[in-house]
């Protein structure tokens, strides 16, 4: 029994640090401008004398919540006299939107492998200068997992880690033991009517939706995105909540089951054993999230650095443990606890990883797929 | 005459930061939204100049948004008056002059935390470990209270109290006590002094603070995010979810503008049958 005040503050402690969970709370709220200047908020930390090639005092990372260990930036500010500012934000369409605006003010930024390109072809993203980042060693990194960071030979952004779009179930109140997406939804609009979240989010809600007629997760296909369009209008009845900030749901027993990303399931496991995280045997997705460069960063010097630091395999180990999303680089992997590498949240079967399909940009920017997500909300 | 009609070069001066203000964060920022509402969605969304009344013709696919925020803000409204008035008229008339500071600062203190987080703390008082297990510990079992319309009236008149409170309890402190006592003397019951002396002595201030919690109620959108669960719908995340999911800025500014309008004419006609009423012609609005 986790006792609800010490749960409460607990969540008030998350949302004072900028970090509850992956595009959750603060993409919802609209928070996502509402920086947490990191750097500043660390005592004890006066700067020091910059390191050898000056960065300026002041790098600005625009990321998930929850997606960094502060401790790392404290590291940083260390070495280097730069503090990190750090923003949070709630999707990938809200950093492309953010961009295409303009004026953000990001030295690095964090996009997922399916907007990369699109970056890139709006001219919004740098080609990364390999030699400033010497920690990133592309030999050194899993080949399938990386590469969408690389557009039309010339490389975009260095790989941070990677994780895969599932369920949530509390095994303690679904007794069915669902593996596959069809299940998910016919469960949904069955026994579990009212238990059920799906993310506020096209890709994997639609992606996933798709699934259970056994298509693509990417498909843009009319009929076929009908179909889901018309699974999901006959679901909707039937949710908790359309969200992607659907940890506290789970928390508190309100939700029983839930499309999940990797380190939601992750955390949610560790804190509740009985919420288990599975892979639907029909596919899904599978990600990897990006370090990129914005064009208009007012310190590239600065977000090199930066980068370069976090990719360090040692810092990037912390880094890991922290966030529990697995990492594309081997080297890191190496200094992993062997029970995190062995756990089947962080790195599922083969089996079930090779049914998995990497998002792709033309379903990330689909506009028919922004539009059916909006009618399911407002139905 | 003469003298106004001459240049007042001091006044200009004077004026000329509040009119700076008032055109770069007001009018231009309208007309860019006006503008860009006649134009087209780009490729990778955005905008891309064009004339065209498609957006327009397109607002229907939001009916859905239109339809919750035209019912749900009039009813949190009238929900939130409902609330207010009585603590309003306790606060100024029937409190002690030394409760009534302790009391006015109660009132206030929510509003020195974030209002994200109180609106946050509801989802677990309201969740399946808050209220719902108080009920099912005496016997009401399977209460769903978070993520339904009910929640969301109820985060409503939470947040928007004291912007009501405040307004009728200026207009209540000012009535004049000796009406109410001439009221009585004159033979009247205390509910029909209510009726005919304070309620209408303070309907300015129950004006103002309708309108002001209902302009507000109208562009809200974190509340139903919040406490709806995504799936009570207001024209606010509709227009957050244009700008900054779809990209579809011209479809974004045209149900932004429409907004407007409709708040234009609502609140016109509001002014128009309150204020020319009997008894309000010649008040300012506190």
């Amino acid at each position: 029994m986790i006792d609800p005040r010490k749960e409460f503050m607990a969540q008030l402690r998350r949302y004072q640090m900028g970090s509850i969970s992956r595009r959750h709370f603060l993409g919802v709220t609209g928070l996502g401008t509402a920086m947490a200047v990191m750097g500043a908020a660390m005592p004890g930390l006066l700067p020091r004398k910059a390191y050898a090639g000056n960065i300026g005092d002041k790098v600005s990372l625009a990321t998930w919540p929850n997606y960094h260990d502060p401790k790392d930036f404290e590291k940083f500010k260390e070495l280097t006299g730069a503090d990190v500012e750090v923003s949070v934000f709630g999707s990938n369409e809200e950093f492309l939107a953010k961009l295409q605006a303009g004026g953000t003010g990001w030295d690095v930024f964090v996009p997922t492998n399916y907007t990369v390109s699109t970056h890139a072809d709006l001219g919004l993203i740098e080609p990364l200068d390999l030699s400033k980042i010497p920690n990133y060693d592309i030999a050194a990194q899993d080949a399938k997992l990386i590469g969408e960071g690389t557009v039309k030979g010339t490389v975009y952004g260095a790989a941070k880690d990677w994780g895969t779009t599932g369920f949530a179930v509390n095994t303690a109140k679904v007794k069915e033991n669902p593996t596959t997406w069809k299940e998910f939804w016919d469960l949904t609009r069955g026994a579990y009517s009212g238990r059920v979240t799906v993310h506020d989010y096209q890709l994997t809600t639609i992606g996933n939706a798709l699934k259970y007629y056994g298509y693509s997760f990417n498909s843009n296909d009319e009929k076929e995105l009908a179909d889901a369009e018309k699974l999901l209008l006959d679901s909707k009845p039937h949710l908790f909540a359309i969200t992607s900030d659907y940890q506290p749901a789970f928390r508190n027993g309100d939700a029983w089951l839930g499309i999940c990303w990797t380190g939601d399931g992750k955390q949610l496991h560790r804190d509740i054993p009985e919420i288990i995280y599975v892979l639907g045997k029909e596919g899904g997705e599978v990600w990897t999230d990006f370090y990129a460069v914005p064009k208009s960063a007012p310190n590239r010097e600065g977000g090199y650095a930066l980068i370069n630091f976090l990719l360090d395999p040692a810092v990037n180990a912390t880094e890991v443990q922290f966030h529990g999303q697995p990492s594309t680089d081997s080297r890191t992997n190496k200094l992993l606890p062997a029970e995190m590498l062995n756990d089947p949240i962080m790195y599922p079967a083969a089996d079930l990883l090779s049914a998995l399909e990497f998002g792709s940009a033309a379903t990330f920017t689909n506009p028919a797929r922004a539009e059916i997500l909006a009618r399911f909300k407002a139905a | 005459m003469a003298r106004a009609r001459k240049w007042d070069w001091t006044a200009i001066l004077l004026m000329s930061p509040s009119f700076a203000i008032f055109l770069a964060l007001l009018v231009l920022p309208i007309v860019v939204v006006l503008v860009l509402s006649f134009g087209e969605r780009a490729e990778a969304g955005g905008y891309e100049a064009a004339f065209t009344l498609a957006q327009y013709a397109n607002l229907p696919a939001r009916w859905a948004a239109f339809r919750n925020t035209l019912s749900l803000a009039p009813t949190g409204t009238v929900l939130c008056l409902l609330a207010a008035y009585p603590l309003a008229y306790f606060l100024a008339v029937k409190a002690s002059p030394r409760s009534k500071l302790l009391l006015l600062i109660l009132v206030i203190v929510p509003f020195w935390t974030s209002f994200l987080i109180r609106t946050y703390a509801w989802i677990f008082i309201l969740g399946g470990k808050g209220i719902p297990a108080l009920l099912d510990w005496v016997g009401i079992p399977d209460v769903r209270l978070i993520n339904t319309p009910f929640a969301v009236l109820l985060g409503i008149v939470y947040a928007y109290l004291p912007l009501m409170v405040f307004p009728i309890f200026v207009s209540l402190e000012k009535l004049d006590k000796r009406l109410l006592e001439a009221s009585e003397d004159l033979g009247a019951s205390p509910w029909a002094t209510f009726r005919q002396v304070t309620l209408p002595l303070s309907a300015p201030g129950v004006a103002t603070g309708c309108m002001l919690v209902f302009i507000l109620l109208m562009g809200e959108y974190l509340i139903p995010a919040l406490l709806g669960g995504g799936k009570v719908f207001f024209i606010g995340n509709a227009l957050v979810d244009l700008f900054l999911q779809s990209r579809n800025w011209p479809f974004g500014s045209a149900v932004a503008v429409s907004l407007v309008a409709i708040m234009l004419v609502t609140v016109t006609l509001y002014l128009r049958l309150t204020l020319n009423r009997r008894g309000f012609r010649d008040q300012s609005l506190v």
